[in-house]
């Protein structure tokens, strides 16, 4: 019955049957719902474990959690971290000098691992920018101006993750 | 001698001219942004919704950015004809639409032979794409340049017949005249005795304007952009303005001449067309031509690019065929007097 295909097949193309089942498909999204996120007013979902911009967290009473430890600075794969400490007046140990590079930084996460007292975090804060050479550095004033910023959110994100741990 | 009527009709016609154009260039420019509408629809996307009201300002944006970018001529090209060739395009685009009636005597110049007109002054715009492709002097342009013009040829020869049977069919080549032989609603209209050549049109008229699925002229994964890749600023923008003019005049041509220009549909269906009597010609044929307008963006959007011999076979074995045997049949239909068309 080749012939019969092949009648077929003619009548087929003149019809133009194949383009119109196409442009019916085309069709039928014209009217699909949209998957675009408008960004700004819009943002996806995001993942409590995010690890975006690093922060210094206090403890509620106000007094800065980190105790110059230096575990993230020895944990740090990309030696993004310099650490210097001394006493404090009242005797505690504390950092003078607290510095995270921003563009060594690889954002593995592992000087919050590290950290035994929750102080060093990364939020999930990503849209961040340098304008100027040297904003790069988070200095300590900036990290804990951050982690007051974002204080709510970062305790809500560890408190989710607390069961997996 | 000029006397005060002559200028007096001058500055009429020059008022008309203006009544069409702005509208016209309107319309091409919110054709732009439809287009990226429709097909971000299609794509599951929203297109482009932030200069003004969700996305209105978008052409008048586009326009402007384009006015004031830098006009590059490019060394080796040839001087005078690079900055001819944009003209060349976009004057036969605009020209065209002095034989176009938006309704009855709603036409600049009433011409008994407004097709030939049309046919002359489509034919003419090929010359700017040949002169842009030849005088960019790039290899691109050159190849762009070719392809428009061997495809936009062979397909004007396909178009040239479904039109000489729409000719036969109204015993005349003015514009007004072909409308008003289809007078007598949605069955009277040339689209059903001559359906064959109206598929034929519509499809050589996407080909001829250089559309997907027959943008191979300006392919832009193989040649950049064809045979405006050396074109920038209000140049590249006349291009764009020639482009997306042919695109509504083959709209409005095939809804003039298959679909009964600015007659109602309801025309001799008794409740109907007492309901629909208000609504004045020219919407009716502009609802018309943004249907085939809607279909230029949809195939657009549907249509995977024809490789350049498929179009060429398309082209001269199957359309011109076709037309060449619909010819045939529609003098029968003619000369037989087959009612409700030829009576």
């Amino acid at each position: 019955m080749t012939w019969l295909r092949k009648i077929k097949h003619y009548v087929k193309s003149f019809m133009l049957w194949e383009l119109l089942q196409g442009l019916s498909i085309t069709g039928r999204y014209l009217f699909a719902k949209k998957v675009t996120l408008l960004f700004p007013e819009e943002h996806t979902p995001m993942s409590n474990r995010f690890r975006g911009l690093h922060a210094l967290r206090r403890y509620p009473n106000g007094e800065e959690r980190c105790i110059a430890c230096k575990l993230c600075e020895a944990v740090c794969p990309a030696l993004a971290i310099t650490i210097e400490a001394e006493p404090r007046e009242d005797g505690s140990r504390r950092t003078t000098v607290y510095e995270i590079d921003l563009f060594k930084c690889i954002y593995c996460g592992f000087c919050e691992e590290a950290c035994p007292v929750d102080a060093i975090v990364e939020t999930n804060q990503h849209h961040y920018h340098f304008e100027k050479r040297g904003e790069n550095i988070m200095t300590k004033a900036k990290l804990l101006a951050v982690g007051d910023k974002y204080e709510a959110q970062i305790a809500k994100d560890r408190a989710q993750d607390a069961p997996f741990r | 001698m000029i006397t005060v009527n002559d200028l007096i009709s001058f500055g009429w016609i020059l008022l008309k001219i203006i009544i069409i154009l702005i509208p016209l260039v309107l319309a091409v420019a919110y054709l732009t942004l439809a287009e990226r509408r429709v097909i971000g629809f299609i794509q599951c996307r929203i297109g482009p919704n932030r200069v003004g009201l969700r996305g209105v300002g978008q052409p008048i944006a586009d326009a402007l950015k384009l006015l004031f970018k830098e006009l590059i001529v490019p060394t080796p090209s040839n001087r005078y004809l690079f900055i001819i060739a944009p003209i060349v395009s976009f004057a036969p685009a605009i020209a065209v639409w002095s034989v176009i009636p938006f309704d009855k005597g709603w036409v600049l110049a009433n011409v008994n032979a407004g097709l030939l007109f049309v046919l002359a002054m489509t034919s003419i715009g090929v010359y700017g794409m040949l002169i842009a492709g030849w005088a960019s002097n790039s290899k691109y342009s050159f190849f762009g340049a070719l392809r428009a013009t061997a495809q936009t040829v062979s397909y004007e020869i396909a178009m040239g017949f479904a039109l000489v049977g729409v000719l036969l069919a109204a015993n005349s080549m003015n514009l007004q005249q072909i409308v008003l032989r289809q007078q007598g609603g949605i069955w009277h209209w040339f689209w059903i005795p001559l359906l064959p050549l109206f598929v034929v049109y519509w499809i050589s008229g996407v080909a001829e304007t250089n559309r997907a699925p027959f943008d191979v002229a300006e392919g832009e994964s193989e040649i950049v952009a064809g045979f405006h890749v050396e074109y920038s600023g209000i140049f590249f923008a006349l291009f764009f303005l020639a482009e997306y003019a042919n695109m509504i005049l083959i709209s409005v041509l095939a809804s003039l001449m298959f679909l009964g220009g600015w007659l109602s549909p309801f025309q001799g269906i008794p409740g109907l067309e007492t309901f629909f009597a208000w609504v004045p010609g020219i919407i009716w044929l502009g609802l018309k031509a943004s249907f085939f307008i809607l279909l230029y963006l949809w195939m657009r959007a549907t249509f995977p690019r024809y490789r350049y011999d498929q179009i060429m076979r398309l082209g001269w074995k199957i359309l011109i065929p076709i037309t060449l045997i619909w010819i045939v049949v529609t003098g029968f239909l003619v000369e037989l007097h087959i009612p409700p068309w030829f009576n």
